[in-house]
């Protein structure tokens, strides 16, 4: 029999050379109440997040006409929308920005946001078959329905970048700290994910919640109107939805929005993470439960 | 160290039935409505229990050991079946040491890496290719990338798709789907392997090479806990064997024993089932031994005529071992069957052909066309007759057919 032992995965264990009694123990006992999220384990199952993701990418657009332009059609026509009705018609202030690259610049995160939340919120019922017939972390899979968002992610920042050539828009320096931004969007997209997710599994009425939830949280975030409407304090305290961090912050980084946002930003980063750490440990004290119940 | 793969002590596992299926031993979900409605009428609950009228408060929350003090130790290298029928608590054994659940009692210890195969093509998408799959697949079940590509040609010619490798599996037929899901379990290389009924995948041939890789992986030292309806399998592959029955083990020995306890269980010579309002059944069959041969009765009704009926019956050894088996397709019945709704068919069956051993009985009643009533190992007897010379049955086979024997000295050819 070949030893595995190649694989620095496995290292640790090959290296103790003949002795079978190197190989790991698998304790199995029941467990109660709150467990320690197991960090080292997610990265031992690395290979199989990345081939989940890799899978729900494929498959994505797979059999649809347009393929990946879905991708750049949501935010496109939703800011058309918006420009026509709260931009010309009601004449919503934008910060000094044309209005349909101040609504795109936040129509791109929430977008990623919006899916990320959907799909990763029904992602341990649709794959119910793997939950039921193979161990692995649970955690894998609303993180990889997640991660995979990022791809339609890229095109639409593709679409937003085409929108600030249209508008000669330059992006300022601290378009650096874009990528913060996006994973403050991620975190938050994971972790009201994992709070969803590990319900839907024991309470299907989640998945009838989820287009109210977004259309909700839409309106509740400064997409359509800027949130320097509001005055500080209130408007550090209107960062506690962390998308309005997030939104605010790709205004402040890409298309040059001056209102500086930096509470609402630490506001947003403290209220994702609460979010991010209670959902894990909620998931991680349903998650023995999902093979039982789904 | 120590040469054990798997050790369990008192490993139990319960279920709510309040709203359990329990064929699959799973809950189906609640709303979130019934919850608040629980929650609601809970203080009431109480409160009558407190005042001692209503004695059945747990009632609403009723429950069931799946599994129940279930402890084994199983060695390095051990292939050990398990038999049950259904509901016994097989698959929640397997599924408490694969981990998918968690018990609610007991502990269990498995030394070595686990790979479980519950299913053949877990994760199998339809939209993706043969190639995608396989690598999907193999890391699903725990293998490392490296190691599926190492093994990807194997695993392609295993299955025999090589020409169809980069086309999406919806446009596979069942056959080549199924034989590449088990291609990829087959090729899982983990030093403990938790094996549930997937060899029931594919056509007769490919059964029987799937039945050989397993017994390849056997010899390569690894463990493997396997849970089959194939007494023949179980019979072929495995050294030990365990029968669990309500949760708990029922058994454990040697395949040949723990099967022959299984499967003889509690059947006697007749057999009856009421009446079907919509379906042709077998009510009445019974055994009777008359001299040398053994006398089948078989009744049926049905709710429509069948044209003409057909009854077919097949005999298994104590193994499970199907040993002979004929229909009035096969041998005519003269004068033939009027279509009817119903009717008695009677067989003699010789019975000096059969050496000493018990016998299973399973029918099936239909018309040309269809089988309406298929029931499995209803019947059984047991022949102790002189029958074979006095040779055991055991490495001599079940039948007994009277041969004609000569003899005749020869010179030698070539004198000494």
């Amino acid at each position: 029999m070949m030893p595995t032992g190649t694989d620095p995965g496995t290292a640790n264990t090959a290296f103790a050379g003949i002795g079978l009694d190197s190989h790991p123990v698998t304790v199995i006992e029941p467990s109660k109440g709150w467990v320690a999220i197991k960090l080292s384990e997610l990265w031992e199952y690395r290979e199989l997040l990345y081939f989940l993701t890799w899978r729900e990418v494929k498959v994505r657009y797979k059999q649809t006409a347009l393929g990946a332009a879905w991708a750049v059609i949501q935010p496109l026509f939703t800011m058309l929308v918006f420009s026509l009705f709260f931009g010309r018609l009601a004449k919503v202030p934008s910060d000094n920005i044309p209005y349909p690259l101040f609504c795109l610049a936040g129509l791109v995160p929430w977008t990623f946001f919006a899916n990320g939340l959907s799909q990763s919120s029904t992602s341990l019922v649709t794959s119910s078959n793997l939950i039921s017939k193979v161990y692995f972390p649970r955690l894998t899979i609303p993180l990889s329905a997640v991660l995979s968002g990022a791809v339609d992610f890229t095109i639409s920042l593709a679409l937003l970048v085409c929108a600030m050539v249209f508008y000669r828009q330059v992006p300022p320096v601290r378009c650096l700290y874009l990528p913060l931004f996006f994973l403050l969007a991620f975190v938050t997209a994971l972790g009201v994910g994992l709070w969803l997710s590990a319900l839907n599994v024991k309470y299907r009425d989640v998945r009838y919640t989820i287009p109210f939830l977004t259309q909700f949280w839409m309106f509740a975030t400064p997409i359509a109107y800027p949130s320097s409407l509001l005055r500080e304090p209130w408007r550090a305290v209107y960062g506690l939805n962390p998308m309005a961090g997030v939104v605010e912050g790709f205004r402040w980084a890409l298309v040059g929005a001056d209102t500086a946002p930096g509470p609402m930003i630490a506001a947003s980063s403290c209220a994702a993470m609460l979010i991010l750490v209670g959902g894990s440990f909620y998931f991680q004290r349903m998650e023995k439960t999902f093979a039982d119940v789904v | 160290m120590s040469d054990i793969a798997i050790r369990a002590e008192n490993l139990g596992k319960q279920y709510h039935i309040g709203a359990l299926q329990l064929a699959g031993g799973r809950y189906t979900y609640g709303s979130l409505r019934d919850s608040i409605a629980n929650a609601a009428s809970a203080p009431f609950r109480i409160v009558r229990s407190w005042i001692g009228r209503d004695q059945k408060v747990n009632d609403t929350d009723p429950t069931i050991w799946a599994l129940k003090d279930v402890s084994f130790e199983i060695k390095r290298g051990d292939i050990v079946g398990v038999i049950g029928r259904n509901g016994a608590g097989k698959s929640t054994l397997l599924k408490l040491l694969a981990r998918i659940t968690k018990p609610t009692t007991g502990r269990a210890e498995i030394h070595g890496r686990v790979g479980s195969l519950l299913e053949v093509g877990t994760g199998f998408h339809p939209e993706l290719t043969g190639r995608d799959n396989i690598y999907l697949n193999g890391s699903i079940l725990g293998m490392k990338r490296a190691e599926i590509a190492r093994h990807f040609d194997e695993i392609v010619a295993f299955a025999e798709v090589e020409q169809f490798i980069d086309t999406p599996v919806k446009h596979y037929s069942t056959g080549m789907y199924l034989r590449l899901a088990f291609a990829v379990a087959a090729h899982l290389e983990t030093d403990v392997l938790l094996v549930d009924e997937v060899l029931a995948v594919g056509d007769y041939r490919f059964q029987e090479k799937c039945l050989g890789k397993m017994r390849d992986v056997a010899t390569t030292g690894r463990t493997i806990l396997f849970v089959s309806h194939s007494m023949a399998s179980i019979q072929r592959l495995c050294k030990r064997a365990i029968e669990i029955s309500g949760g708990r083990i029922a058994a454990d020995g040697t395949p040949a024993a723990v099967i022959a306890q299984y499967i003889g269980g509690s059947l006697g010579d007749t057999f009856t089932e009421a009446a079907d309002p919509v379906r042709p059944t077998i009510t009445r069959a019974a055994l009777v031994l008359k001299e040398q041969a053994l006398l089948l009765s078989v009744d049926f009704e049905s709710p429509f005529t069948l044209t003409p009926p057909v009854f077919g019956f097949v005999i298994y050894n104590s193994l499970g071992t199907p040993v002979f088996g004929t229909n009035n397709t096969a041998d005519p019945i003269s004068p033939p069957p009027q279509p009817s709704r119903a009717g008695r068919f009677e067989v003699a069956i010789p019975a000096d052909h059969f050496r000493p051993d018990r016998y299973l009985f399973s029918f099936w009643l239909g018309d040309p066309f269809t089988d309406y009533c298929v029931r499995e190992m209803v019947l059984q007897v047991e022949l102790n007759g002189s029958v074979g010379g006095g040779l055991p049955t055991e490495g001599n086979g079940n039948i007994y057919l009277n041969t004609e024997w000569r003899y005749e000295t020869v010179p030698q050819s070539k004198p000494l």
